[in-house]
């Protein structure tokens, strides 16, 4: 284990945030190398990236806070204009040395206006003799604002002329913010995942008080067994251990195990950390819900998850418009004649069949239709006459609204708007099971 | 003022004031004619009363049929709030990651319901949990910027509503100069909940009823309209602040909850603690509305069959929407107090029989047109006729005594309805419809006894057993126990007759039926040959047929005629009732014209044959023939229908200039060359017809114009 050395911090700062750090020693000891001394200069811009719950602004804020460097920390989801980020910086800058707030509103428009500003608040706040550190979490939002921002920050020691650097946070390649007029290239440092025994690790760091470290280890060791396939994030992870904790402690506290009794543990927990998984991980009953059940001992059969509800009452013209736009969809327009007309021409059925063999239609995705091609197949379909009323006409729209339909390319509506169906074959069937004629109608056309 | 200037521009002219013409007043609309012979004030005024009553009933309707869900809601926004107020050391809280609370609020396709739905939630929310109730809308909200301003904008509006006095420096700060980021509504939000810490006990009134630090509650009305982008940018930073700032969302939800999973990744869907709540389903709310608007004798005004049926079909067929429904029988309502100048009698009937005393003599006149009355005229005796006809006096007597009758029968209509609705209602495939509306319907069309519906589900009653027969005369009783029709005291005894012999039969009836089965089963084992059994049991299905009926089934037939007797006494329909037009509306096409208009079959007849909107008998002409008289656009578009997809222009000119010519004979027409004023006028026409819809340009061919429409509607 590489333990971190450097001349510039002393030694117990640097082994409190050895601790605080568990599993990400070396890019620490990077970074610390790179950043050399308070005052000496370093990179101008440095860009972290890694997968999500990978520990990058963790990393960050613990190491600039543990050193007591000067730094601004910013989410550039949170200050999504350029402007609103600019001036958050602006803030925490002049908040950065005394504790007392300043509520004196700052106005910052351009990038000009805040390099000039920056070098007044640095000068202001005595931090000509110390590197700053602007931290830029979640930085992908950067290629979003004006495209002078990213290039600018990138070089910002150069243009303020002051001990300044950029850290950039993504979960994104650097490759993909390179903009095409060219930029300065920043200093790329990758945060990879946490592989199984570094999460087992950091899980096991803070256990419950009242129960020993190795109890709650073999918890971790077991809740892991369970959810490693399905879900490497640290952060929700950590989440799922202390929803499931107290079921796992129950027989301990009932007296009918020891704490060293893990298979009998094991046997309680497992069957439930498996429900937890098909449940509560996918956000089908919240989490409150589950614990209440858990405190209840009640069955999460009785509760139904989101995706129980998946059935949408429709009215009875709107059914049949939305599969009329779903066969519009997914029939070929060459098919309608053969299938919606009564006295059709012959089609020679072995050459129709060849074509279409090797793809499925459903492969492919929907088609854009016509308005027109729609109504007639409703017509079609439906057994008494429709009068094309504009009750119709605006059931197609708020079809749309409620995003069973979309409405595709441009929105000229007096130039035959085109649509596209966007719900799945199930939901059609579902629907469709009202009217048993027209299932087997559908089963012609488009079942393989 | 003067558009005089040196350089081209744009000018603006506002409106005056004053020159805002007075617009007539509503009243004015009943009113044809100057004259008020026809009490079109009166009418106007009960119209308007009968409508305050039905409307209130409606919302109070609502307010009950909501109660259950908001009262969930509300208890589900306590929880999650005192869940945040804890603030524990406790270690699973800290280890837990801290989720946004969550509702999911399944609301049903009728989009149109619920904005009066989102209203009553957060007039709920801001009297039980908290003033901070902010509404956003996807159409507001294409950006995460717009929505935090418009968030801001309702947030720190309703904070300033709250007490408007000692507020000022927040009212001078405009919306515009607060920095719209979460950063400036934490710290509005903090010092708000300090200030109502340091409040006066005196001024505590308001935060009694809220809690300590009240949440923020944020619905999203129509979640499936919302950008991806901007629900996850917002759900992102509202999680990152939720320490700083309790806040809990709403999603109102017109499909299904599947959409919250397919409209965020789980790593943003992973910051919320859904749960889901579910309103009751339009269609229960419909029974509902009938139930409490039709099926009752407290509103004078009733709805014929053909009427309801339009009324029940647009909501089935198109929209689910019960405010729809209640708009159309508003419609309704206006029409006929409109429409009918007896309707001045549709109201209680006390009231109706002091109105009939001051009828005018053209009044009269109208009651004496309305058909039912002449066929009531007409059965009567010649004296009686003459004086129905001539004397007003003896008229009104009549009409008052008339008017009773129809009050005699809804009060006895509905009870029976009900009673009759218990018993189809629980037959195999429902003969006569499940639901109550559907038997209403039958009802009114014609004698429903008369049909084959009916027909067959008295045979299918005939069939019923005894516990289910049994349960439904106890729940006929309980109908008619509780309606406030005279008659009904001997049928109650009846039925409570019938229920004692039931109860008496399960005495003696059981122990006869034993006895028989076994005689027969010893009959049957004793035959062994087959020729043997073949006969004795076809001896036994003889008997069987030609024995007399069982107490039971005997009883059986009695109930099921009596309750037939009831139909045929009580359920006339109404249409064959004296004086139904009074209370009935029935100009179903009206209705229909309004509320499900045809505006491609409007068009179509408007474009085709001019007569029909333009009343001019120059155009009166008989469906084929092309009459140069007509609009040039009328003309170019009946050339269009005979058009293929492409319709070639100049050919398309030249039919039209030979139409338009006829008239001038073979002379005009020998010039080769087409007019000019022809020639613009067609082009006017035709780029009308782009206007309208009908064609576009096309780039397959030049000289070419595309058809947008295919056939004549």
């Amino acid at each position: 284990m590489p333990n971190l050395e450097h001349p510039a911090y002393p030694a117990a700062t640097l082994l409190r945030l050895e601790s605080l750090v568990p599993c990400r020693e070396s890019q620490v000891s990077m970074l610390l190398s790179i950043f050399g001394e308070r005052q000496q200069f370093t990179f101008p811009s440095i860009f972290i990236y890694g997968h999500t719950s990978s520990g990058k602004t963790y990393v960050m804020q613990t190491l600039l806070n543990t050193l007591q460097l000067p730094h601004v920390f910013v989410n550039c989801v949170e200050y999504f204009t350029s402007r609103l980020l600019l001036e958050e910086i602006l803030i925490q800058l002049q908040n950065c040395s005394f504790e007392t707030k300043h509520a004196s509103h700052v106005l910052c428009d351009t990038f000009n206006d805040f390099v000039r500003m920056f070098k007044q608040a640095v000068t202001s706040q005595d931090l000509q003799d110390q590197t700053l550190y602007i931290v830029l979490d979640r930085a992908e939002q950067l290629r979003e604002m004006e495209a002078n921002i990213l290039p600018a920050f990138l070089r910002l020691q150069e243009l303020t002329d002051r001990n300044v650097t950029v850290v950039l946070l993504s979960e994104i390649v650097w490759e993909l913010f390179r903009p095409s007029t060219g930029c300065f290239e920043p200093f790329t440092l990758y945060f990879p995942d946490y592989s199984i025994g570094h999460l087992q690790k950091i899980l096991s760091h803070n256990h419950p008080p009242e129960y020993s470290a190795d109890f709650y280890a073999a918890y971790i060791n077991i809740l892991l067994g369970v959810f490693y396939m399905v879900c490497r994030d640290l952060k929700e992870l950590q989440h799922l251990a202390a929803l499931n904790f107290s079921k796992y402690c129950e027989p301990v506290v009932r007296g009918e195990a020891n704490e060293r009794d893990t298979r009998k543990l094991w046997k309680n927990i497992e069957p439930h950390l498996k429900k937890a998984m098909q449940t509560v991980y996918l956000r089908e009953i919240s989490s409150s819900q589950w614990e209440r059940l858990q405190r209840d001992d009640g069955e999460p059969g009785q509760l139904k998850g989101l995706s129980a509800h998946a059935h949408v009452e429709l009215p009875y013209y709107s059914k049949f418009l939305l599969i009329a736009a779903y066969l519009a969809s997914y029939n070929p327009v060459r098919t309608d004649k053969r299938f919606f007309l009564k006295h059709h021409g012959k089609i020679k059925k072995t050459n129709f069949m060849k074509k279409h063999e090797k793809t499925s239609n459903h492969l492919l995705g929907p088609k854009p239709f016509p308005l027109d091609r729609l109504l007639a197949i409703l017509y079609s379909i439906v057994d008494n006459r429709v009068a094309p009323t504009a009750n119709i006409f605006s059931q197609i729209t708020s079809l749309v609204t409620l995003q069973l339909l979309s409405l595709v390319g441009h929105n000229d509506q007096l130039d035959g708007p085109r649509y596209k169906c966007t719900v799945s074959l199930d939901f059609i069937r579902a629907i469709a099971r009202f009217f048993s004629l027209l299932h087997l109608k559908e089963g012609q056309s488009i079942g393989p | 003022m003067s558009t005089c200037s040196v350089s081209k521009g744009c000018f603006v002219f506002k409106p005056s004031p004053k020159k805002r013409r007075v617009s007539p007043k509503t009243a004015d609309y009943f009113r044809e004619g100057n004259n008020d012979s026809e009490d079109s004030g009166l009418r106007f005024a009960t119209c308007q009363s009968l409508w305050k009553q039905i409307k209130s009933e409606t919302e109070q309707i609502q307010e009950e049929l909501n109660k259950q869900l908001f009262d969930n809601l509300v208890s589900f926004l306590r929880r999650s709030h005192s869940e945040f107020q804890e603030k524990t050391t406790e270690w699973t809280c800290q280890m837990k990651s801290s989720e946004i609370p969550t509702a999911a609020l399944v609301l049903g396709v009728n989009v149109t319901d619920h904005d009066l739905t989102f209203k009553s939630l957060s007039e709920v929310l801001q009297n039980n949990i908290t003033p901070y109730v902010a509404l956003l809308q996807a159409k507001d909200c294409p950006g995460i910027k717009n929505l935090m301003q418009k968030l801001m904008g309702q947030l720190m509006n309703c904070y300033i509503d709250v007490d408007t006095s000692d507020e000022e420096d927040w009212v001078q700060v405009s919306q515009n100069r607060i920095r719209c980021s979460m950063a400036s509504l934490i710290s509005w939000y903090e010092n708000i909940t300090k200030k109502t810490d340091s409040e006066t006990p005196s001024k505590k009134r308001t935060s009694s009823r809220h809690l300590q630090s009240p949440p923020v509650v944020v619905i999203f009305k129509d979640m499936e309209s919302f950008t991806t982008k901007v629900l996850q940018d917002f759900l992102v930073i509202s999680s990152q602040h939720i320490r700083e700032l309790p806040l809990i969302l709403i999603f109102g939800i017109a499909t299904s909850p599947m959409i919250i999973h397919s409209l965020l990744p789980h790593s943003v869907s992973s910051l919320l603690c859904i749960e889901l709540f579910q309103s009751l389903s339009c269609k229960e709310h419909l029974s509902t509305i009938i139930d409490k608007l039709l099926l009752t004798t407290q509103f004078a005004f009733k709805l014929s069959e053909k009427v309801l049926q339009v009324l029940i079909n647009i909501f089935l067929y198109h929209d689910f929407s019960v405010q729809n429904f209640i708009k159309g029988f508003q419609l309704c309502i206006v029409e006929h107090f409109c429409s009918q100048p007896l309707s001045v009698l549709c109201c209680r009937l006390v009231e109706a029989k002091k109105r009939v005393n001051s009828l005018s003599h053209s009044q009269c006149e109208n009651v004496r047109r309305l058909p039912s009355f002449r066929r009531y005229v007409e059965s009567q005796v010649s004296e009686k006729q003459i004086a129905l006809l001539t004397a007003d006096n003896f008229l009104k007597e009549v009409i008052q005594k008339l008017l009773e009758d129809l009050h005699v029968y809804h009060e006895n209509y509905v009870p029976v309805l009900r009673c009759l609705h218990v018993f189809t209602s629980s037959l195999p495939k429902y003969p006569l419809g499940k639901q109550i509306r559907e038997l209403h319907c039958a009802c009114l069309e014609n004698r429903v006894w008369e049909t084959e519906e009916y027909e067959s589900s008295l045979q299918l009653a005939r069939m019923l057993n005894k516990s289910d027969l049994v349960t439904m005369l106890q729940k006929c009783v309980e109908i008619f126990a509780s309606s406030s029709g005279k008659e009904f005291d001997k049928v109650v005894e009846k039925l409570k007759e019938f229920l004692t012999q039931f109860q008496k039969l399960e005495v003696a009836g059981a122990c006869q039926e034993r006895g028989e089965s076994v005689s027969s089963q010893k009959e049957l084992q004793k035959k062994t040959d087959l020729y043997h059994l073949q006969k004795t049991l076809l001896e036994l299905k003889e008997s069987r047929r030609s024995k007399k009926l069982t107490k039971f089934e005997m009883l059986r037939f009695e109930v099921v005629d009596f309750i037939d007797n009831l139909v045929r006494n009580y359920l006339v329909p109404a249409d064959h009732k004296t004086l139904h037009e009074i209370m009935y509306f029935n100009t179903a096409s009206a209705l229909r014209e309004h509320l499900n208009a045809a505006p491609r079959i409007a068009l179509h007849t408007a474009l085709n044959n001019p007569y029909c909107y333009l009343k001019n008998q120059a155009l009166k002409s008989d469906g084929g023939t092309i009459s140069n008289k007509a609009p040039d656009i009328c003309i170019v578009y009946k050339l269009h229908l005979e058009c293929g997809r492409l319709i070639n222009l100049v050919d398309w000119l030249e039919a039209f200039s030979t139409v338009v010519m006829a008239v001038e004979g073979p002379n005009a027409a020998a010039s080769d060359q087409v007019d000019d004023i022809i020639h613009a006028r067609f082009i006017r026409a035709v780029s009308e017809l782009e206007l309208l819809g009908f064609i576009k340009p096309s780039k397959q061919k030049t000289d070419h114009v595309a058809r947008l429409t295919w056939g004549g509607c």
